[in-house]
């Protein structure tokens, strides 16, 4: 009878080939993925808000503040993969209490904190306004909830009451104060986590001083791109029910679909800027690791074109960047293309994390050997939840719940 | 008129103190930089006594011999006399002083013996100076010590 | 007037962080408390494995796993030993069953093909344990100074401290590195401290019986593990990564993964 405490972790999901060394397995499997991808959304959504606030990109203004708050719904779930990861989750406050600089993981517990105060600060200054009109307008009423709603408005105010002309006005400048501090913040949130693999000298895929720049790009684009999708999803909503109330030929209908087509034609063309700049420094790397050919160069050439040749060429390459290029490039963009477009982009930038985090354990250290990971399906224990398919479901699932609860104080979508 | 503008701020700082005095309860006192290096000497100063009481369990011959002498004896003049005696009966730990083991553990499997003595053909290698057999043809359905004696290295 | 507030706002946000910073981080024991807590400086621990008297019996990984209380079962081991046959037609075969806690007792590598002696042009056994290296990539890579370098140059795991991200297994060039399945935190050969900090010698050295691996102080010039490092012709496993391994080799083949 196996006792489950003494199987070796990563043992389950590992199957090896070849010359491996006997501590070798998959370590990091799929959290460690799902990490760079939802702090990659984090970013890319807060970059996406700030190109409106500080640079003034006005085609921006509508989506930039929907960005902003689902910027916040994410924050809390960047933080979910690690601790489902962490062997000893409750020791993950040690990070902030005795970090070691001299790592890449212990600029988490400062880089997350700085950027969580900026978002919220960000997100305060924009909706000071409509806390302090709510305490005024929930005044009267005497439903429990309404009343309950002025005491969180109130608190969030932090007593701050005046909206005058005045004080919205250095509200603005905040929040642009802030934004612009938020980009390289946002930038440094994701760069480090590039940092985390590229500067691993033990693994020949991961070692390269480009991978903090190509997860910061293909971390915009993420960000973009779901930002966009989910304000596709929310329009389109909105529209089904203006259908529904009014009718097909309705005036309503049209101005939703028109705002919608305007704000998303201008927002891909930003989406395509970073989604070229993400392609280019990949494939420089591999150009370079194919030129230079060190040690390591005979078994990434199996990995990359054997072993995970779908993975890479077929899903992320192909499905994930080409396609989607393709598709935003040809003329007369209609809503339907651009969906499909972003959901492929998505996936793409999910692949990418994949091929990194996991491609980089493909391959044994003896440069001998091989080890393909058997994502848990179906989790029959504890481990196999945390580090399978359905742990990733619920931290990919959790954005939207704390959107829509986030939405309840802070409306993001304007009302048509 | 005060500036609200700095209110975020005042609430951030407060967590953060509120980070600090819950690592000023959490953090052992002794964490700190152990040495020239915050690099490499970074950690908390009472786990390396920590490890050092970690309790031993191989004894060595040595203490083994104090009782059982003429085993000690009739081993150190076989071949086998370059093994140790918990290599093939296991860690001594308190034996026998406590129950810990209270007896010695006496392995008669095959396998103990073919780690050395299973004949893999590398003529170069230290291997090809033992004696070897092959496993799967040589008295299969016995143990190696019904004919050989471990601690003679010879024919029992 | 506008620009000063601003100054002031982000200074302000700067400060905040500055002091947010652990300075106990930085906080040096006094020199008394330190030898205590350290030990001698004039010890440096350095390991000498002969890749010639290797025979693959593997009682040295039995004996670590007993010694250390490293689940028996559990695929995982401290130390190991590679079994590497090079045949005639220039292939490198390389195996480790379980680390070889139970020797090697089949010619077979793996599911792969028998190779016939004749084809063999030398095969030969390499023991692989921790390397405490002098400069540990593993240790810099720790976030919370769970794992750290002694002042003799062992390398140890806080398993108090230590929060299981598996950083440090992922950095480790050598693979020496593993989750510990009943303790969940990260664990490593560490020379057996418990022993060498007595006089006693490593698990793996007393067990072997043709005395390929050897302990030593590097300090000390008259060790015999010293003067076979300083006068004979020894080498290291994958030293391109700098993190100068204290481990060894006598006999280290070009095969050697």
């Amino acid at each position: 009878m196996v006792d489950h405490a003494m199987i070796a972790h990563g043992a389950e999901w590992t199957i090896k080939h070849g010359f491996v060394y006997p501590n070798e397995f998959i370590y990091w499997g799929m959290t460690i993925v799902m990490y760079p991808y939802m702090t990659g959304l984090v970013a890319g959504a807060f970059v996406l808000s700030s190109l409106y606030h500080v640079f003034g990109q006005k085609d921006l203004k509508d989506i930039a503040k929907f960005a902003l708050v689902f910027s916040l719904a994410l924050l809390p779930v960047a933080m979910m993969p690690l601790m489902l990861h962490l062997q000893q989750p409750l020791r993950g406050i040690e990070v902030m209490f005795t970090p070691h600089f001299t790592s890449a993981i212990a600029a988490f517990g400062m880089v997350f904190t700085t950027y969580s105060i900026i978002v919220l600060s960000e997100i305060w200054f924009v909706y000071r306004e409509y806390f302090v009109e709510q305490t005024v307008a929930l005044k009267g009423s005497n439903k429990t909830g309404d009343q309950v709603k002025r005491v969180i408005y109130n608190i969030l105010t932090l007593g701050a009451y005046d909206i005058g002309e005045k004080a919205i006005a250095k509200d603005h400048k905040a929040v642009a104060v802030l934004a612009a501090i938020g980009i390289p913040v946002a930038c440094f949130l994701h760069g480090y986590a590039g940092f985390i693999f590229g500067s691993v000298k033990a693994n020949a895929l991961w070692m390269s001083p480009l991978m903090p720049v190509i997860f910061i790009m293909s971390a915009v684009v993420s960000g973009i791109a779901l930002c966009m999708l989910t304000y596709i999803i929310i329009m389109e909503w909105k529209k089904f029910r203006a259908v529904l109330k009014k009718g097909l030929g309705d005036e309503s209908v049209t101005v939703i679909a028109g705002v919608e087509m305007d704000v998303m034609k201008k927002t891909s063309k930003y989406l395509l800027g970073f989604l070229v700049a993400a392609i280019i420094l990949e494939l420089l790397d591999i150009i370079f690791r194919g030129y230079t050919q060190m040690k390591s160069w005979d078994i990434l050439r199996e990995v990359m074109f054997q072993e995970d040749f779908t993975k890479i060429f077929i899903l992320q390459y192909g499905l994930g960047n080409l396609v989607p290029f393709i598709l935003l490039m040809l003329p007369k963009l209609t809503i339907r293309r651009l969906f499909v477009s972003l959901c492929l982009i998505l996936f793409g930038v999910f692949m990418m994390r994949w091929n990194v985090v996991v491609g980089g354990q493909a391959f044994s250290l003896s440069f001998s050997g091989f080890m393909h990971y058997d994502l848990p399906m179906i989790p029959h224990n504890l481990e196999t939840y945390r580090e399978g398919l359905f742990g990733a479901l619920t931290v990919a699932a959790t954005p939207f719940v704390i959107f829509w609860l986030i939405s309840k104080i802070v409306p993001s979508m304007k009302a048509v | 008129m005060k500036n609200h503008v700095l209110r975020p701020l005042w609430v951030a700082i407060a967590f953060i103190a509120l980070v600090l005095v819950a690592r000023y309860f959490l953090v052992p006192r002794d964490f700190g930089v152990q040495g020239d290096s915050f690099t490499f000497n970074y950690h908390r100063a009472s786990n390396v006594q920590e490890w050092k009481d970690f309790p031993v369990s191989y004894r060595g011959s040595d203490v083994c011999v104090e009782c059982h002498e003429e085993k000690g004896e009739q081993l150190a003049s076989s071949p086998h006399g370059i093994i140790q005696c918990e290599n093939c009966h296991g860690p001594g730990k308190d034996h026998p002083e406590t129950e810990d083991p209270a007896k010695i553990t006496i392995d008669r499997n095959r396998a103990l013996c073919i780690r050395c003595h299973a004949e893999l053909h590398y003529t170069d290698a230290n291997r090809a100076n033992i004696p070897g057999i092959n496993p799967n043809e040589h008295n299969v359905e016995s143990e190696c010590v019904e004919c050989h004696d471990s601690h003679t290295a010879d024919f029992s | 007037m506008s620009c000063s507030r601003r100054t002031l706002l982000k200074n302000s946000v700067k400060g905040a962080i500055a002091a947010s910073l652990p300075l106990s981080a930085f906080r040096f024991l006094s020199p008394a408390e330190l030898k205590a807590a350290i030990g001698d400086d004039k010890v440096r621990w350095g390991f000498l494995v002969d890749t010639t008297k290797c025979v693959g019996c593997g009682f040295c990984v039995k004996g670590c796993k007993k010694e250390n209380e490293i689940p028996y079962d559990a695929a995982v081991t401290r130390t190991w030993v590679e079994r590497y046959v090079i045949t005639k037609d220039g292939k490198t075969h390389a195996d480790s069953p379980m680390g070889a806690r139970d020797g090697f007792t089949k010619t077979q590598f793996r599911h792969e093909e028998e190779i016939d002696p004749i084809d063999i042009s030398k095969a030969f056994f390499v023991p692989k344990l921790c390397n405490q290296c002098e400069t540990p990539a593993c240790v810099q890579v720790c976030p919370v100074g769970a794992t750290y370098q002694t002042k003799d140059g062992v390398v140890l795991i806080d398993r108090k401290w230590c929060i299981g991200c598996g950083y440090c297994v992922m950095a480790c060039p050598y693979g020496v590195r593993f989750f510990h399945p009943k303790y969940k935190v990260a664990d490593k050969c560490n020379f057996c401290y418990h022993r060498i900090s007595k006089g006693m010698k490593t698990a793996c050295v007393e067990a072997c019986p043709f005395e390929a691996r050897q302990i030593g102080n590097l300090k000390n010039p008259d060790d015999p593990v010293t003067q076979i490092i300083m006068n004979e012709r020894v080498a290291v496993l994958k030293d391109e990564y700098g993190t100068k391994p204290q481990v060894f080799y006598i006999g280290l083949d070009h095969t050697v993964k």
